[in-house]
């Protein structure tokens, strides 16, 4: 049995189709990604899942059981983050991952034990309004995780912040699922769901395109490989071993750059537009 | 239980560390009481400025009794020149000028202050009747005593504290709800204890428990500080304030939540409570009485839920009602509560947008 199982679900806002007949499943322990641009029903598709929004059609299994109407054995074994940073208004970090420690009936120690592993550590007694983005996401992800759930939503945990923190969380990130968690994410960027997930649904206009592993998508698309010396000359190739191993023998392997093709060529050839962030 | 005390425990931290919220529900409304009952604490009216030009034998030979209600009344100063006793007078540095001709007293007193101008008159004309019934040699017909009805009569202070008192606890509940709910709501908060293992009853439950508290720390201040500088008397059973003290904090927060639900940001859902709030404190008789106000405006009070509160308030904390004047009350108190409660019910939206 899947960790999620949805079956075409839909929902509309008015006109707008935000969601549209989207299937999938997610297996235990599966780190799951979901990419697309903004308002490609990501967050609703995440939303109806939790269990915050009724879908207008389809069924969803979250751990063998519906979520909705909202169920008190289930909240206990999914853990959330949403988008924006869900906090208590001039809490201290600490005091703040207390409180959701009490709230879910688990120990504060808990919370004390998520500072330290989302490294939060010098900034617990710091209020949450002077928290830097980066430092508030580490917190939220930390306060979705103090009641050690089996399945955690994360949606689009590092929006808005700049390239380094990002890469930092990553970090973090990949290590959320080693206890065989199951980890449902969202996100804009390409680069993020490649390195994170095991498997990614590209989403766009509420449907997912494709589904399957980084590797396959990129291999699908069987995008040329390109290889650019240190002189500035590209070349294009689909076989690229026989290009480097000439390379080699020219002496020339010092300061070429070999590109493979990446998730973004995968989303490009799918849209046939430019990604939108 | 535990979710509860910390749910409790955090919102509580999140009012104390505000220092904008604190100070409007605590010490902008103790200014007003420091202000009302400092400096027209003193509702006694201040003695009448009386300039004796020359000798006046009525007052010289005045007998020890009379003597000595004439000095309550009357300060007073001599001089020798009329007209500039007069012209003293006209310009407002005393309120009456007399002087005695042949068994006849002139008084020339000024009528801008129409109230002092007509005590200064009924003074006068009491103390020479009083000297004319002496001088008849003959004991008085008629003799007047007077009773105050009040233990102490209603003074600034005593009317003024249960009306501000009303005001602080209606402003800091609507203003709290309103802002917790739209604070919530934008940070989606409220989202994401929705997805927490709690009941709705708990989270509620505990916003309501902390304005409470605060409502009841708001009262102890406002009786304690009221007693000890400004000399407020509490009669007869002013701890049934307790009871309508929380029915009223509940219905303005109703307040605050209607008005967290029409507007869309937290600084429009501030203004909106203050908006529906503030006019009321006027109307509803919070600052000044009503007493002397048009008829239509006494009949719009009635619609207004704080001129209950006020009216409860007085009623229990210092008129000397009995324990069930907090019954009507807290009936309409209650009775707005539930149509605002619905109403936001009715308009509510877990996010903004």
């Amino acid at each position: 049995m899947g960790a999620i199982e949805v079956v075409d679900l839909a929902m509309a806002y008015g006109e707008l189709r935000a969601v549209d007949g989207v299937s999938f499943e997610v297996a235990e322990g599966e780190f799951f990604g979901i990419i697309g641009p903004n308002g490609a029903g990501k967050t609703t598709t995440l939303e109806m899942i939790e269990g915050l929004r009724k879908p207008d059609a389809g069924t969803i299994k979250v751990l063998g059981q519906s979520p909705w109407p909202r169920s008190a054995r289930l909240l206990p074994r999914i853990g959330v983050q949403l988008q924006a940073s869900s906090f208590f208004e001039r809490l201290t970090a600490r005091e703040q991952i207390h409180t959701f420690a009490s709230l879910y009936g688990v120990p504060t120690s808990h919370g004390d034990e998520w500072l330290e592993r989302v490294g939060m550590v010098d900034k617990a007694d710091t209020r949450v309004e002077k928290l830097s983005g980066g430092q508030s996401q580490r917190l939220s992800i930390a306060c979705a995780l103090v009641h050690e759930p089996e399945l955690v939503f994360l949606d689009e945990p590092t929006a808005s912040l700049d390239p380094q923190a990002r890469r930092n969380l990553w970090d973090l990130l990949s290590g959320i699922n080693d206890s065989g968690r199951t980890v449902v994410l969202t996100t804009h960027y390409m680069d993020e769901a490649e390195v994170l997930c095991d498997r990614v649904a590209i989403m766009d206009h509420g449907r997912i395109l494709e589904l399957d592993t980084p590797r396959q998508l990129v291999k699908g698309l069987a995008a040329p490989t390109r290889i650019t010396t240190a002189d500035g000359e590209t070349i294009e190739t689909r076989e690229p071993a026989p290009v480097l191993a000439r390379l080699a023998e020219e002496q020339k392997l010092d300061g070429i750059a070999v590109r493979t093709g990446t998730l973004e060529d995968v989303f490009l050839s799918l849209t046939g537009r430019e990604y939108r962030a | 239980m535990r979710a509860f005390r910390s749910l409790s425990v955090a919102i509580l931290r999140g009012f104390l560390r505000d220092k904008a919220s604190v100070f409007f529900a605590i010490i902008f409304p103790l200014m007003f009481l420091v202000l009302f009952g400092g400096l027209f604490g003193d509702q006694s009216q201040s003695k009448v400025d009386l300039i004796q030009v020359g000798d006046v034998a009525l007052f010289d030979e005045l007998p020890r009794p009379a003597r000595e209600a004439f000095d309550d009344t009357f300060e007073v100063e001599h001089r020798q020149d009329l007209e500039a006793a007069i012209a003293e007078v006209r310009d407002g540095d005393a309120d009456v000028a007399v002087v005695e001709r042949d068994g006849e007293l002139v008084a020339h007193f000024t009528q801008t202050d129409q109230v002092k101008a007509a005590i200064v008159q009924g003074a006068l004309r009491a103390f020479v009747d009083g000297a004319n019934v002496a001088a008849t040699g003959q004991p008085p017909t008629y003799s007047l005593r007077t009773e105050r009805v009040e233990d102490d009569s209603l003074t600034t202070i005593q009317f003024v504290t249960p009306g501000l008192l009303g005001w602080a606890i209606a402003m800091s509940a609507a203003f709290g709800a309103a802002a917790t709910l739209q604070g919530w709501r934008q940070s989606k908060l409220l989202r994401r204890l929705q997805l927490a293992p709690v009941s709705t009853r708990t989270v509620v439950g505990a916003r309501i428990a902390v304005t409470v508290g605060v409502a009841l720390v708001q009262m102890a201040i406002f009786l304690g500080l009221g007693a000890a500088a400004f000399g407020l008397r509490l009669t007869g059973s002013w701890w049934a304030a307790i009871p309508l003290l929380v029915m009223g904090t509940l219905c303005f927060m109703a307040v605050g939540l209607f008005a967290g639900s029409v507007t869309k940001t937290v600084e429009g859902a501030v203004n909106m409570a203050n908006f529906l709030v503030l006019p009321m404190a006027f109307l509803g008789g919070s600052f000044f009485p009503l007493d002397a106000a048009p008829d239509w405006l006494q009949t719009f009070a009635n619609l207004l839920p704080l001129h209950w509160l006020n009216e409860g308030m007085l009623d229990l904390l210092v008129r000397g009602e009995g324990p069930s004047a907090m019954f009507v009350p807290m009936a309409l108190l209650a009775g707005f509560a539930l149509v605002l409660t619905l109403l936001s019910a009715r308009l509510f939206r877990w996010e903004t947008q």
